[in-house]
């Protein structure tokens, strides 16, 4: 391990400050597919972002060369970054934007990783998708684990000092049943949403074959089930598809690089605007919004962001009124509003930018199954499988993989190809029940940003169930 | 010596070191993706950030007593170190092939053959970057990103194969906006022309002036509608979900399906292609193995072939084509047709032209239905006329319908959509597809 601390005095002088973050990230991918080997591997990546300020811009060059010639060079290009853009620069930053920070922060882990072999979780996999081969119509099964240890070890000429590290594991198990030229997929919690800060304690084979004996179940019956009706009716949403709904129609339209214009090019814009924090009825009274990386197994959870901004839990909405967005010190200086500690980057080869964390709906009082018996007709849907909003994140379409009728307040036959769609505004007024238990989910791939950077989220959401919205099948 | 210089000459000691490190009985692919970029991200015509990236990975794909394991990790550019880190990696590799279980689709490593490019480009110095772009957009509200910079791909094997690819290349890819009303544009390529991007420039500017009026605002229906390349390629883009992987297929997971059983048809003005030819990147996958320098997908409305890896050709016992192992187009070409560009609002009549598209998904994809916004410069058009603007509209269509019996013609020219994806690296490839008028085109919200 090269020495962070004795590389950074031989450049601290050269420039008004500059910070030297190292980010050693191993990911280790295991997939069994109908009990066999499939995908494994295992990828080590690792670098140093230096920064420095001049003349108030920040410029960054990033190396995987971590010797003192690469890091010599790379300090080099990053204040040529700064110089040859201080006098286009969109702000005047300076040491506000990267205050003092020291300390440091651990996923809380049970089980360290390093306990559980390769060969104990194949041989857990197997077993799970031999417990999804349940019938003929089974067409294929797959068991998916990628585990990440990432450490994040920053310091900087102001005397900061920040070590992090982060144990994620994330799980998808999957099965594809057919009849005729009807295929549907059922999955435990969509595409990867199984992901959070643990240890190996997440192995449980009891609990996984368990789950898969469900799902290969679920992946039956959606074979011979109706298409979800064509209609506008309630909608009961659980908080695998809440999580989704949360992360696309909340968290993206109330980050501050958007509302500036940053991201227009890409991802988009929003349609919050500056004026409306304090003021717009952003959903019903039952909406409490929150941005909190302190739940210690959420995917999102740390200590500092990437500027040493301390991170703590914030209300971003409050009894439906929007109160704060989701902006880092830079931001929170260009818009002149309250922000968040969320000024994350991908990696050691990226800049930060604002990013979610953990944006989670705190919960209701009602219990799921007054939910269910409040409901004359409507739809339960579960697990994402497709989304789709606008670049302002206003008319969204979602799509869920299981879904179930709901009858005089009974949960009756089973739907499948449930869709809703909406707008943003007038779907969160239209929430009328929120239940008092709560469960937490993410994603690892949020993508985002120019040069592109994917990066975690986490999401604790309620039960919720909405009036009146638009449902539709194939 | 330059980046480029550096990295081919430690590449091939580093590999060979590897390589040689290896015990009867094993094989080995060693892979290497390496980048020096520079990106500049700009908002309101100035710079947002401003960041250079030189980074290099070397992947290792160990066979051993018919186990596989992979493994990739960061190298540094300097031989000696390099090499440590490969001793390293290699008895990871070893211990995971001790660990794992047999891999049955092993696909046996062999000599593919040697190849050595080295395109070198002119690329702006990155100290004029910033002043090349903001001067000439000087007085206009723009956002994009800058990325330039040499980009290299590497192969050698055990078995003696060896390929190297390296090339510099840019994009400028950025949007213009008044208030919320945008057009977008790319200007890429190996050379960069100041006269060049400031004519690029000059048709957004143009392009932006169309849409100095007030927006008209379309109830959900159907709509006669013209696709611009920019709109087509990102429904293009859709056929990388796995919809012309022949694993996917297998799995039931191709949105293709329906044609390949012959169950559904799409239109026989519409082919597709992957197509090497266009040079926007190497022929080599990561084995090594060259594709054709073309390959039918669609041929006429017909499915002729999905993409298919060694490892699927070996599983489900066909034939492979050089496919890499996510089984997608790298280079996808819909072939032209025979709509003039100065016809294309007279042929479109009253309807939508639609210049871009945005965040596309499948609705349902056993059916090949996509849903997805309209984005930037999309317009209102009366009698061949354009009209107004519109709000942005959502769409929810199918590929057996706008592909089918609803799609009218195909522009006789086509546009390059470069690739432009950055995540975790830069990419190689992209598309050239043409226009298309679709008749009935359905718009839900």
């Amino acid at each position: 391990m090269f020495d962070l601390q004795h590389t950074l005095s031989s450049l601290k002088n050269q420039a008004d400050w500059v910070s030297l973050r190292h980010v050693a990230e191993k990911t280790t991918f295991r997939t069994i597919r109908d009990e066999k080997a499939d995908r494994n591997s295992i990828s080590f990546d690792q670098g140093v972002m230096v920064e420095v300020l001049i003349e108030g811009h920040f410029g960054f060059a990033g190396t995987s060369d971590l010797s003192s010639s690469g890091i010599q060079r790379a300090f080099a290009k990053a204040v040529s970054m700064a110089k040859s853009a201080a006098a286009h620069k969109v702000h005047e930053f300076s040491l506000e934007h990267r205050p003092l920070a020291q300390g440091s922060y651990r996923s809380p882990v049970v089980q360290p990783l390093d306990s559980f072999s390769a060969k104990e979780i194949t041989d857990i996999f197997i077993d799970a998708t031999k417990a999804m081969k349940i019938s003929d119509k089974i067409l294929s099964r797959s068991a998916t684990t990628m585990i990440v240890e990432t450490s994040f070890h920053s310091i900087s000429s102001s005397g900061s000092e920040v070590d992090q590290h982060f144990s994620i594991v994330s799980t998808d198990f999957s099965t594809t049943a057919g009849a005729g030229s009807e295929t549907q997929t059922r999955s435990d919690s969509g595409g990867l949403a199984r992901c959070l800060q643990v240890g190996a304690e997440v192995f449980d084979r009891a609990s996984i074959l368990e789950r898969c004996q469900r799902i290969a179940e679920e992946a039956l019956e959606l074979v011979s089930a109706d298409n979800c009706p064509d209609t506008t009716m309630d909608l009961l949403l659980a908080p695998d598809q809440m999580t989704l709904q949360v992360h696309e129609s909340i968290g993206h339209p109330l980050e501050y690089d958007r509302i500036l214009g940053d991201e227009r090019n890409y991802a988009g814009w929003s349609f919050v605007k500056p004026d409306d924090f304090g003021k717009l009825q952003y959903g019903s009274p039952l909406m409490n919004v929150t941005f909190d990386p302190t739940i210690p197994d959420a995917l999102a959870s740390y200590a500092f962001d990437d500027s040493g901004h301390q991170a703590t839990k914030e209300f971003l909405i409050q009894n439906g009124l929007l109160l704060k967005g989701l902006g880092g010190l830079e931001s929170q200086s260009r818009l002149e509003l309250p922000g968040v500690a969320n000024f994350r980057s991908a990696s050691w080869n990226r800049a930060p930018i604002d990013r979610m964390a953990n944006i989670n709906l705190e919960p209701g009082t009602s219990k799921l199954e007054d939910m269910i018996s409040s409901v004359e007709r409507g739809v339960f849907m579960m697990a994402n499988k497709s989304w789709s909003i606008d670049d302002y994140r206003n008319k969204f379409q979602f799509g869920c993989e299981y879904a179930k009728l709901i009858e005089n307040g009974k949960l009756t036959k089973t739907l499948k190809n449930p869709n809703y769609r909406g707008t943003t505004v007038k779907f969160w007024n239209s929430l009328k029940a929120v239940s008092e238990n709560r469960e937490t989910y993410g994603s690892p791939y949020c993508g985002k940003g120019e040069p592109n950077q994917v990066i975690r989220v986490g999401h604790t959401t309620p039960y919720c169930l909405f009036a009146n919205v638009e449902v539709f099948g194939a | 010596m330059n980046f480029t210089e550096n990295m081919k000459q430690s590449f091939h000691q580093v590999a060979d070191y590897l390589l040689g490190q290896l015990k009867n009985g094993e094989q080995a692919n060693v892979n290497l993706n390496a980048e020096e970029s520079l990106f500049v991200r700009f908002n309101g015509n100035k710079v947002r950030q401003n960041t250079h990236v030189e980074q290099r990975t070397l992947g290792l794909l160990l066979q051993k007593e018919g186990k596989t394991a992979h493994v990739s990790f960061s190298i540094t550019g300097q031989v000696d170190e390099d090499k440590k880190r490969a001793d390293f990696w290699l008895s990871q590799a070893r211990k995971e092939c001790d660990l794992l279980p047999e891999d049955p689709y092993q696909v046996p490593i062999k000599n593919n053959g040697t190849s050595d490019n080295t395109f070198k480009g002119a690329l702006l110095p990155d100290e004029e970057v910033i002043s090349a772009i903001t001067r000439p957009a000087q007085g206009t509200d723009l956002a994009g990103l800058y990325c330039g910079g040499p980009l290299i791909s590497a192969n050698k094997n055990s078995q003696g194969q060896s390929h190297w690819f390296a090339t510099e290349n840019f994009f400028m890819d950025y949007s213009l906006y008044h208030g919320e009303k945008a057009v977008k544009s790319v200007y890429a390529g190996t050379e960069w022309n100041q006269k060049d991007f400031e004519a690029n420039l000059a048709l957004s500017k143009n392009q932006l002036n169309l849409m100095d009026r007030p927006k008209r605002t379309l109830k959900p229906g159907a709509y006669r509608t013209y696709l611009a390349p920019g709109a087509v390629a990102e429904m293009a883009s859709m056929l990388s979900w796995g919809a012309l992987s022949f694993n996917a297929y297998k799995q039931g997971g191709s949105a293709l399906q329906k044609l390949a059983e012959k169950e559904k048809s799409l239109s026989k003005l519409l082919s597709l292609r992957e197509n090497y030819g266009l040079g926007l990147t190497h022929r080599f996958n990561s084995l090594g193995e060259l594709a054709d320098e073309t390959l039918e997908l669609i041929s006429a409305g017909e499915l002729k072939n999905f993409m298919t890896s060694s490892r699927s050709a070996k599983e489900y016992g066909v034939p492979g084509n050089a496919a890499d192992s996510y089984e997608a187009p790298r280079s996808l070409e819909i072939l032209p047709g025979s709509l003039k560009e100065q016809d294309i609002l007279k042929e479109l009549g009253t309807g939508l032209y639609l210049s871009n598209l945005h965040y596309l998904n499948w609705s349902d994809r056993l059916n090949a239905r996509i849903t997805g916004m309209t984005r930037y410069a999309c317009f209102w058009v009366e009698n061949g006329e354009i009209i107004a603007p519109i709000a942005d509209l959502r769409f929810d269509e199918n590929l057996y319908d706008c592909w089918g019996p609803n799609l009218l013609a195909i522009t006789e020219f086509q546009a390059v959509d470069p690739m432009v994806s950055t995540y975790e690296s830069r990419s190689f490839g992209g598309k050239k597809v043409p226009g298309m008028l679709i008749k009935d085109f359905k718009f839900t919200l």
